[in-house]
């Protein structure tokens, strides 16, 4: 029987799992994707927001400031790449100057330091590229850039190697409550007993609490549509640079990225396919309009990809965080759009207090709070790199020439705990496939070497999981075994 | 720190002919670094025949091409580091790679060719809405599956882009037993060779949909589909022209990029049109010492003009080396000093004096060439008339194609070349040569121009 059983490996339960990993308990994770990572928490700004965004006294402002101050010792812990670039809100139009002022006074009220009002030379000179409508900005400080990939791999493997177990492709089914108040949670061919439920589903948050509630919820996926720039021009800003809000909405932000590109979007479109994560023309066509409203062209031809998200709104204009009126020992994490992120850490340590004070959970003292991370060759010195190579000869083979990712951290990438078994998996965890050229080269080295650490056939290597599989069959319709016997004859 | 006279970056078809010429040229030490762990490049997987018939008169499959080539250079003696990355190279041409044995390490180099050849266009720069599945591959990325691995990316197959790996993969896939619905081509003329068009598209019953495009790719995790509509003359998708293919398998081929990382980093200057470095009719980019050949230069469509454009590079790289051995580009250098009135003792010379030096060598006499009219770019951009080959074949690609049209030099404002030509299409690489007595004839004249006038 578990203690805790949180639905959902994306930042959220990733979040939860490694807190509750301080504690003396029994603790599983149930994904319904083949890996951590694969849902919202996988697309997005992959912004640390100042948090003088939303309304005061909210969840959301005070988790969100709560996990901004939390990120410089997570990151230190879990060896995670995060950097406090700070963020500009550019107003276009000297009219609108009220509003700036207005986000201004919330953020202070919302308890966001270092925030002012920069103009004219001092702007510029921040930040040369904006557009020339640009009048005045709200500067935030302590706003910062990370990958989520990684920030969220990194919390759930620290959890791992503290005792969370995880369960991929395990969809939750069915949810029931026995007479002794235990949940029994059903996941692909399996059942689950536990004393409580942490809902972090994502944008199925809403399917899982209505297992159990009859105080239905509703999450609508909200689809944000992104292109990524070549590092090329990684350098175009240095700041997260948002658009002050408008009655035309939000508008779209252009910011680097932790490793060097620019991103620009999201749009903002509301869907019914919980999985659609497709990009559209017009989608598409409005980020590169809009972003030009705050800064002037980037160059078209420098984007490398696009993709989009989906957000989990959640409507009622703030997290819906909090243990379920009709369904003791249930706690819902849902609702976690932006600044879901930044406020994972704080969420993840709500969970924590709430098995702490309910469930009668202590802390352990085996916890260890530290994780290393893949080295990452690209970023190493002369010195380092040698002595890398000399210690293990993987280190001296470059797979992805693009962002320049040795075998070595592929399969440190495999080996690991929650080790990846698919391409997006080795991508999100090294970097190999993310570059310029898309895994246009390295896709079948690292088909080879997923092949031979783990023994699954090609035929069976996936992309992302699922039917996602790169190749169909070997050539004259071999399986992978008959074409190695032949080989070996 | 390691020596070598000359250090070719990249063990393709053009690293190798520039190997071989560079041995024969004299130079004593030559070091091909390839990161593969095979010699050849991208000809490895090229096993359809059709190369070689310029430079051996015979239709050789691709690996059999780089293996004439592979022989060549070694007999010549120069020397192969495989499995072997190069992460950077100095203005001085201090050269660091890397590989699992030797770790990290340096190479002092007398000259350096840059022979990295190009890569495919991904989907991501083509920015195609829709899903983002398993089945969409770049045309080469498939072709090494098929050739290499053995492996089959799908069977119900649309192809994007009729450059020439896209036409050759449409015939592989059918042979290999997959259905390949169409080869889907933005531009209203292919952008692969005529020949390639013949005998992969048309001998399969392919059908060629010019100027239209993928606007919609379907599939949550593998693909299951693609939309396809005509464009306008402005490239956009017309309404109501949609067609649907089910297929399982999406192959691009959009376009090719020089691989230029390590020449923008080094300092390199690059034209930006073909991606690749400016260089003049010794193949030398604007870092003296530095030369550049092959696809990573200007992308080709035949690899015998590359071997034959790398057979020079290599041999001006060995002479570059050697100058610099026998101490006179320091002799040079010491002149241009003494010219700007410094002392030869003082500090190092500057970038430009080197190259300043480094022309001096070139004689005083430089005139540019350049394209216009439709043409879109020429390599070499400069030929220095006084030390240049007896003919230098200046190469460039138009922008649409011209039926009948002349193609024209213009020395300053007089035509020195006027000549008839059936077709000129942007899918084929075109050519003119000039002669060393033609040019040192008119002393006067700074710019070359070649350019398209229809009648």
């Amino acid at each position: 029987m578990y203690d805790v059983v949180i639905v959902g490996a994306g930042v959220t339960g990733a979040a939860a799992a490694r807190e509750l990993s301080r504690l003396d308990a029994k603790v599983c994770v149930l994904e319904r994707g083949e890996d951590v990572c694969v849902g919202t928490s996988k697309a997005n700004s992959a912004i640390i927001h100042a948090g003088y965004d939303p309304k005061p006294g909210t969840l959301m402002a005070k988790l969100n400031l709560e996990g901004n101050e939390m990120m410089d010792e997570l990151c230190k812990d879990l060896d995670i790449p995060f950097k406090r670039n700070g963020a500009l809100i550019v107003c276009t139009d000297e009219s609108k100057m009220g509003a700036l002022d207005d986000l201004l006074k919330r953020g202070e009220e919302n308890g966001v330091k270092g925030l002012k009002i920069v103009r004219g030379q001092e702007l510029r000179s921040m930040e040369p590229n904006l557009s020339d409508d640009v009048v005045a900005a709200l500067y935030a400080p302590t706003s910062g850039i990370i990958c989520p990939f990684e920030m969220t791999i990194a919390m759930a493997e620290n959890a791992a190697e503290n005792g969370v177990e995880f369960f991929f492709n395990s969809k939750v089914i069915d949810i029931t409550r026995d007479l002794e108040g235990l949940y029994h949670v059903k996941a692909g061919d399996k059942e689950y007993v536990t004393r409580a439920v942490m809902n972090a589903a994502g944008v199925y948050a809403d399917e899982v609490h209505n297992m159990v509630s009859a105080d239905k919820i509703e999450i609508r996926p909200r689809r944000g549509e992104y292109c990524l720039y070549d590092k090329e021009v990684g350098s175009y800003v240095s700041h997260t640079i948002f658009q002050l809000p408008t009655e035309k909405g939000k508008g779209v932000l252009v910011t680097p990225t932790v490793h060097g590109n620019m991103l620009a979007g999201p749009t903002s479109d509301f869907i019914t396919d919980k999985d659609d994560t497709s990009t559209t023309a017009d989608g598409l066509a409005e980020v590169l309009d809009k972003q030009c409203i705050s800064v002037k062209p980037l160059p078209g031809r420098k984007i490398i990809t696009s993709f989009s998200g989906l957000r989990a709104h959640g409507g009622t204009g703030d997290f819906i965080i909090g243990e379920v009126k009709d369904a003791p020992l249930f706690y819902d994490m849902a609702g976690i759009e932006s600044p879901g992120l930044s406020s994972s850490p704080a969420i993840g340590r709500m969970a924590a207090e709430w098995a702490k004070k309910t469930l009668g959970l202590s802390g352990k003292e085996t916890f260890k709070k530290t994780r290393k991370g893949i080295p990452h060759f690209a970023d190493m010195s002369f010195a380092e790199r040698s002595d890398l190579i000399k210690s293990n000869p993987l280190y001296g083979q470059i797979v992805c020439r693009c962002e320049t990712v040795t075998e070595g951290e592929i399969v440190d990438a495999i080996r690991r705990p929650l080790g990846a078994r698919s391409l997006d998996g080795v991508k999100r965890r090294t970097r190999a496939g993310m570059g310029r050229c898309q895994a246009g080269f390295c896709s079948p080295k690292v088909l080879e070497i997923i092949h031979r650490e783990t023994g699954l056939p090609y035929d069976r290597i996936t992309k992302c999981g699922g039917k996602s599989t790169i190749v169909l069959e070997h050539t004259k319709g071999q399986t992978t075994e008959e074409a190695e016997g032949e080989g070996k004859a | 720190m390691k020596t070598a006279d000359v250090v070719i970056i990249g063990g393709g078809p053009a690293g190798l002919a520039a190997a071989a010429s560079a041995k024969e040229a004299g130079a004593e030490h030559v070091l091909v670094i390839e990161r593969n762990n095979e010699l050849g490049g991208i000809l490895t997987q090229c096993i359809h025949n059709g190369f070689g018939l310029h430079t051996f008169g015979e239709e050789l499959t691709g690996p059999e091409y780089a293996d004439r080539f592979i022989k060549k250079s070694t007999e010549a003696g120069a020397e192969f580091l495989l499995n072997t990355m190069v992460l950077d190279i100095s203005g001085d041409r201090i050269v660091t790679a890397m590989n699992g044995t030797d770790g990290l390490f340096q190479v002092k180099a007398g000259a350096v060719i840059l022979a990295m050849g190009c890569r495919e266009r991904p989907r991501g720069a083509l920015n195609i809405p829709g899903s983002r599945p398993s089945g969409i591959y770049t045309a080469g990325t498939a072709q090494r599956l098929i050739n290499i691995e053995g492996m089959m990316p799908g069977k119900e197959v649309v192809i994007l882009g009729s450059g020439d790996i896209g036409l050759i993969m449409a015939r592989r896939m059918t042979l290999e037993g997959a259905h390949v619905n169409a080869v889907v081509e933005l531009m209203p003329y292919s952008t692969g060779l005529r020949r390639n068009i013949v005998q992969c598209l048309d001998d399969f019953n392919i059908p060629l949909l010019l100027s239209h495009t993928v606007i919609r790719t379907e599939g949550k995790e593998h693909l299951q589909g693609v939309t396809v509509a005509e464009v306008g003359p402005d490239r956009k998708p017309v309404p109501g022209t949609e067609i649907h293919y089910d297929c399982d398998c999406l192959l691009l081929s959009c376009g090719l990029i020089p691989e230029n990382e390590l020449s923008r980093n080094a300092g390199v200057k690059i034209n930006p049109i073909t991606n690749g470095p400016v260089v003049d009719d010794t193949f030398e980019t604007s870092i003296p010492g530095v030369f550049s050949c092959g696809n990573v230069l200007h992308v080709h469509d035949l690899v015998d003009f590359v071997s034959e454009e790398a057979g020079k590079a290599g041999r001006f790289a060995a002479l570059y080396a050697q100058a610099e051995k026998d101490g006179k580009l320091a002799a040079a250098e010491k002149e241009v000093l003494a010219e700007e009135g410094k002392s030869a003792d003082g500090a190092a010379a500057s970038a430009e004096e080197v190259r300043a030096a480094d022309r001096k060598l070139r004689g005083s006499h430089a005139v540019q060439v350049a394209g216009e009219g439709g043409v879109r770019y020429t390599v070499p951009s400069d030929i220095y008339t006084d030390t240049m080959d007896g003919k230098v074949t200046v190469r460039f690609r138009v922008g649409k194609v011209y039926k009948g049209a002349y193609l024209s030099v213009y020395a300053d404002d007089q035509r020195i070349f006027h000549q008839k030509k059936k077709i000129l299409t942007p899918g084929e690489m075109c050519q003119v040569m000039l002669t060393k007595d033609k040019l040192s004839a008119m002393p006067e004249r700074k710019r070359l121009t070649v350019k398209i006038e229809e009648e």
